[in-house]
């Protein structure tokens, strides 16, 4: 039977390790997401121009970073963008390019669900009323498909900050680093762990449920 | 002010439109029917460019539609048109609706696009609804808010396809009496409809069609009064249609 000792769990434990993880795991979630929408969203508008020169270069970049481990990845850029622009990068931003990097496909196939789930009556009604293609994109297209897409979002999100935990193999500072030191200065691996996991149990599981309030709500409305 | 000569349009290998010419003459009323599948909501589509084509010339006041120099946007801009599912954007309340392509597309001021817009809205007899959203609007009353929006752009010709096609019998009527107002008021329309008592009381010209061909195209007397002088296809269809 394990023995768990959990008088350690104080302020200071959190305040000295926990919080610059928890910090940067949450700045990492929130950047990706952002970036990976405005980026995925480019990525889907190219794909769907029917423009060849378009097409063909960012279906492929999103079929790669979809085909390979999101682990190796985060090895590969670590590598990589110190080579390519000639000095080192620290983890923490390396880990923060690489994210929005990967996530940038995720997202865009998301949204090129999303535009194409509009009804093509709608683009049809903005056409009909002189809306070139960038002004049908924008005021009727896309605002409707972001509605449709936010539980996606949401849920991708929350699948992120998850993800974020694999900055390990680069050594990032994210929240399950700081568990791991605290563990290891307070000798105590198994409890801090075992706090680990549900400090991102409970993170996910709020989430999830506010993407059930959403989705209601959202239904409610269509 | 609008022309056709010998349209036609393929799917691929299947062709919809064959050989297809007529015109619209300013403040001319005109139906298109035919059974389904004949193209009628094809051909109306090709007249604003909604729907490309591959052979023949579209000309709409004066502009060739394949024109490369031709701003199909702006034209757009000038013919109105209304849909059978009404295609009301439904994340904005019906002042939006009307606002929206005035101010994006004419450039209007939102003081006098919403007062343009809400001029409309009281003609289709709707102005106590101009804050609400599609969503709460019976189907009779969205269209009518279509019709609206379409009329704010000022058009110089309306196109309408199946306007009363996805509504309830007991609203018909009142889409209906917007489209005669319309008419009376000796707005340029084309309307492919299979209300054949609104072809009898407002039309002009009667345009019938079948798998892809123009088979008639006569006027309004001509077309419900002499069915003898028709073609077989269009005898057929008159009589199974006004038998109802």
């Amino acid at each position: 039977m394990l023995s768990l000792d959990l008088s350690f769990y104080n302020w200071e434990l959190f305040s000295n390790y926990i919080l610059k993880g928890l910090l940067f795991s949450v700045q990492l979630t929130v950047i990706a997401t952002v970036g990976g929408i405005i980026a995925g969203t480019f990525l889907a508008l190219m794909r769907l121009s029917g423009k060849p020169a378009l097409v063909y270069p960012a279906t492929f970049y999103v079929n790669v970073m979809r085909s390979i481990p999101l682990v190796m990845v985060i090895l590969w850029f670590f590598l990589l963008i110190p080579m390519l622009i000639g000095k080192p990068i620290g983890a923490d931003l390396s880990a923060t390019i690489t994210f929005i990097a990967f996530e940038a496909a995720f997202f865009s196939e998301i949204v090129r669900a999303g535009i194409q789930s509009v009804p093509k009556g709608q683009t049809y009604a903005g056409e009909a009323l002189g809306m070139t293609y960038g002004q049908n994109m924008r005021l009727v297209v896309l605002p409707q498909a972001f509605r449709n897409m936010i539980p996606v979002f949401m849920t991708q999100t929350i699948i992120l900050f998850q993800d974020t935990s694999l900055v390990y193999a680069i050594g990032a500072y994210d929240l399950l680093k700081g568990f791991e030191i605290a563990g290891k200065n307070y000798g105590r691996p198994i409890e801090t762990y075992l706090l680990a996991a549900v400090t991102y149990f409970l993170i996910c599981f709020s989430l999830s449920k506010v993407v059930r309030l959403i989705q209601a709500k959202v239904a409610i409305i269509r | 002010m609008i022309e056709l000569r010998n349209v036609s349009k393929w799917y691929g290998s299947f062709q919809v439109l064959t050989d297809c010419s007529t015109s619209i003459k300013r403040g001319e009323v005109v139906v298109i029917c035919g059974p389904s599948g004949s193209g009628k909501s094809t051909l109306i589509k090709t007249i604003n460019a909604l729907e490309p084509f591959q052979a023949g010339e579209i000309s709409v006041d004066g502009i060739d539609l394949h024109d490369p120099k031709t701003n199909l946007p702006q034209l757009r801009s000038r013919v109105g048109m209304v849909f059978q599912h009404f295609e009301l954007f439904p994340y904005l309340s019906v002042t939006e609706n009307l606002t929206l392509a005035q101010m994006k597309v004419l450039g209007r001021s939102p003081s006098d696009a919403k007062a343009h817009g809400l001029k409309y809205l009281e003609r289709v007899g709707l102005i106590a609804q101009k804050d609400k959203f599609p969503g709460q609007l019976s189907g009779g009353q969205q269209q009518r808010v279509a019709i609206a929006r379409a009329l704010s752009m000022d058009p110089i010709v309306m196109l309408f396809d199946e306007p009363t096609s996805a509504l309830d019998p007991e609203m018909v009527g009142e889409v209906l009496d917007v489209m005669i107002k319309l008419a009376h008021e000796g707005m340029t329309m084309c309307c492919v409809t299979h209300e054949m008592g609104f072809a009898r009381k407002v039309s002009h010209r009667v345009i019938f069609m079948d798998q892809g061909h123009i088979v008639e195209d006569c006027s309004k007397s001509e077309f419900f009064d002499n069915p003898e002088a028709r073609s077989p296809r269009a005898k057929e269809f008159l009589s199974k249609i006004l038998a109802n």
